[in-house]
């Protein structure tokens, strides 16, 4: 039975249009509620089990039968954990910094200046993309590991393996600059600005959002990644990140004795990337949006 | 075919007019293919024309130019000395110098060119190999070091990119002489190096900023994707790893073994996992759409009260770093798992499954592959609700009133407003998101990898055992990682094929959508 209907039938029996949308509203408001359940249940799990003492294995209750920091403790001073987190945040650290950089460069020039062979560019730039990233890590891995930038300095070689190429990852910025007013920067130039002086005198001041935007995307990156980041540092336990390092405890041989262990470690990284993210949501939210609808 | 003009086609029914459209779209093809194929004579018609005209066009600068630009063909630079640009010329003198340094060396250009018998089928990447030889006085035996092929073909291509640089910066620095000759005949100044250096913080300002990024691409992607392009016509794998054992040029071989669909073949491997491949990209993608669109349409509900907390609560997954959240949802299902036990104890397998001891929801192929596609929509919903919500604001809300007037339901509203809007704007975005789900790693691996489930019927494709939900992309994976089986050149192949899937789909798709539009529109 559609709206529609229902409308018609709810005239007959005497309720308003007032009503109908109340009921409506009720029957929206109960699946908001079962999503925000499903939605949160895998999250508070986490927590949950990350508290649990009695067993560090897999059980099949939830609510733990006695709470404790254990996990915790044994977290920081029986594993590798914190070597991993700190490669893990100074990873995301530079990532962010150089990304930024990077990805502003270049969004900006395809978006506001006009030259010879841009479209060239992003044609060139399209096609790369539509090869598997993972692809070129086969000989990055090779020249690496001669340079000595993999195993246990293997967070230096993944900035490099992040950052270097991000360039191509311009679309979103790109699409932010396009709707900044081109008479912005004809105004700047007529004054007699160079246009040095209007990317970082006029535009840069604009951008706001879009370089938060970059930062966090630049920021979060390190702490998802699993392909490059395994294949760079070929199993050495002081060069891993956090997913890395972690993903092995998982494992049929581990799962047993390390299980809470994994939840704790869930929950020691999820904090603080999830508190940043919740922070800057807003500015996420207008990168997607914009980017988005303008392509 | 003959086509209906607007009265005639509104005459039809939904089913004629369904036909219609479909018929349309098969007879579009030929053309399709036809449009392609022009286009690519056309272009190697313009890069030939090109050709020639540049040759024309360094003949008469050689027949006019005067004795500087004549000497400049042969050193680098020379016409911008004579004419006083100064930096410009010691820079390609200087370029010059380093090539034909390079190039020289006992170790440089040439000996590498040389070692690498390029594109001989049988004939190995580098021509010392290395081997133990017998030492008499310690009696042992000791490696003697050989070429390595890696390294070969590395410099190799490494030189053939410089000669390349070479010809061009040749060519630039020609062009230049002629246009300071003329400058100077019409007696005007040249540009010195500090207007050269003032001009890259003005109207040469593209080039400044865009100089590292392109650098980072070009040594980053461009030269490590020419690279794998290449290994995929040698035998680059565990057995021949360059160093212990030089691999070799195989020619179109590698294709052969990859499109065996003989019985054992890894044709077959391919063309289920990249069926299943598509099959998931396909679901991945729409059921998001659908239900991330549904989302936030009852979200942005008029009368919804606290939007904000909703919104956060499902922007959460994304918050969440993927490797937590995917592993443990991961382990919910797993058979000693929570909801796993739960699905157990309460007998909600299916009688099927148990009989063949599968005892969790990853056991089986077919609940395994709903299963990931299910908890992709709790991965995915929250991003498509966020970019819905931005274009749901967006459409005029006149559009809705007088449609409602007209007497149109909210199912009506939403297929014929809603539904199509929302297509034109997201229609590139669908292309991306589809493009990305066909190389999603993460969600496949972190959450089957842990309780894989063999795909016993194509055996180990390529050395690598590979599950029912494996993607090309995590094979590609598989096949790289585990060092005694490392085949390159397959997981270059996988790679080349990965390209040409998305190529032809982004092609056909570019061609559908309405919304290939002038980027200038925006302004």
């Amino acid at each position: 039975m559609n709206n529609y209907q229902l409308k018609k039938r709810l005239r007959k029996s005497g309720l308003g249009a007032k009503a109908s949308r109340r009921i409506g509203n009720t029957a929206v408001y109960i699946v908001l509620i079962l999503i925000t359940v499903i939605w949160l249940f895998p999250l508070f799990g986490l927590v949950l089990e990350s508290f649990r003492v009695e067993a560090t294995s897999q059980q099949s209750y939830l609510w733990p039968k006695k709470f404790g920091w254990d996990n915790y403790v044994r977290l920081f001073t029986k594993t590798d954990f914190p070597i991993w987190f700190k490669n893990t945040a100074i990873m995301g650290i530079a990532t962010a910094v150089l990304q930024t950089f990077f990805v502003l460069c270049m969004s900006y020039v395809l978006s506001r200046l006009r030259f010879k062979g841009r479209k060239g560019l992003m044609n060139i730039m399209l096609i790369l993309g539509m090869f598997p990233g993972f692809l070129t890590m086969i000989l990055i891995y090779k020249v690496f590991s001669d340079l000595g930038l993999t195993m246990q300095n293997a967070p230096i070689g993944l900035i490099i393996v992040y950052c270097a190429s991000s360039g191509m990852g311009y679309y979103v910025s790109k699409g932010f600059f396009d709707t900044i007013p081109k008479s912005l920067d004809e105004a700047a130039r007529v004054d007699g600005a160079t246009r040095w002086q209007v990317f970082y005198k006029v535009i840069m001041p604009l951008s706001k959002p879009i370089i938060i935007y970059t930062v966090l995307m630049g920021f979060m990156n390190p702490w998802g990644d699993f392909m490059m980041a395994s294949y760079i540092i070929h199993e050495n336990s002081a060069g891993m990140n956090v997913a890395v390092g972690v993903y092995e405890w998982l494992s049929k041989t581990m799962v047993n004795s390390n299980y809470t262990m994994f939840c704790a470690a869930g929950v020691v990284v999820a904090v603080p990337v999830t508190a940043v993210f919740l922070m800057l949501q807003k500015y996420y939210v207008e990168g997607v949006t914009g980017g988005a609808v303008k392509g | 075919m003959k086509r209906l003009n607007d009265l005639e086609y509104l005459k039809l029914n939904r089913l004629q007019a369904f036909l219609y459209k479909l018929k349309l779209f098969f007879c579009a093809i030929p053309g399709f293919f036809k449009g392609i194929g022009l286009a690519i004579l056309n272009f190697f018609k313009n890069c030939g024309l090109a050709i020639k005209n540049e040759f024309k066009d360094i003949f008469t600068t050689f027949t006019k130019g005067n004795w500087a630009v004549k000497l400049s063909f042969f050193i680098f630079g020379f016409g911008n000395l004579y004419y006083g640009q100064i930096m410009r010329g010691l820079l390609f003198l200087l370029f010059e110098v380093v090539f034909i340094g390079y190039m020289l060396l006992p170790s440089g250009g040439i000996y590498w060119l040389s070692k690498g018998n390029w594109f001989q089928t049988g004939a190995t990447v580098g021509t010392v190999q290395g081997g133990f030889q017998y030492d008499p006085i310690f009696d042992v035996d000791y490696w003697v070091g050989g070429d390595d092929s890696v390294k070969v073909l590395l410099y190799g291509l490494l030189t053939i990119i410089f000669i390349i640089a070479f010809i061009y910066t040749w060519r630039l620095q020609v062009k230049q002489c002629r246009i300071c000759m003329d400058i100077t005949a019409k007696g005007k100044r040249v540009r010195s190096g500090k207007d050269d250096l003032k001009s890259l913080l003005d109207d040469q300002f593209h080039k400044t900023l865009l100089a590292l990024p392109i650098t980072g691409i070009l040594v980053f992607t461009v030269l490590p994707i020419i690279y794998m392009v290449l290994i995929a016509f040698t035998s680059y794998d565990a057995a021949h790893d360059g160093y212990a054992n030089l691999f070799s040029w195989v020619g179109l071989e590698n294709f052969n073994e990859m499109f065996n669909f003989g019985k054992g073949g890894l044709g077959l491997a391919f063309g289920e996992i990249l069926s299943w491949t598509l099959m998931w990209a396909f679901f991945a993608t729409f059921t998001n759409y659908f239900l991330g669109m549904f989302v936030a349409i009852m979200i942005n509900k008029k009368g919804i009260k606290i939007k904000k907390f909703w919104r956060t609560v499902l922007v959460m997954t994304i918050a969440v770093p993927q490797f937590v959240s995917l592993l443990y949802v991961s382990k919910l299902f797993d058979s000693s798992g929570i909801i796993g036990k739960l699905l157990i104890n309460w007998n909600l397998l299916p009688q099927s499954m148990v009989d063949a001891n599968q005892m969790s929801l990853w056991q089986n192929p077919l609940t395994a592959r709903i299963l990931v596609i299910v908890i992709n929509i709790w991965v995915g919903i929250p991003h498509i609700m966020l970019m819905a919500t931005g274009i749901l604001m967006n459409i005029p809300q006149d559009l809705y009133e007088s449609s409602r007037i007209d007497g149109a339901n909210t199912i009506q509203q939403y297929t014929k407003i809603t539904l199509p809007y929302m297509m034109f704007v997201m229609g590139p975005y669908l292309l991306t998101s589809f493009v990305n789900n066909l190389n999603n790693f993460n969600v496949i691996y972190l959450l089957t990898n842990n309780s894989p489930l063999l795909n016993t019927q194509i055996g180990s494709a390529g050395g690598v055992s590979v599950s029912h939900t494996d993607l090309l992309i995590t094979w590609l994976y598989k096949m790289t990682l585990n060092s005694a089986e490392t085949k390159y050149y397959l997981a270059s192949i996988i790679g080349i094929l990965v390209f040409v899937v998305v190529a032809v789909l982004s092609l056909i798709v570019y061609n559908v959508i309405p919304s290939t539009k002038n980027e200038e529109d925006y302004r």
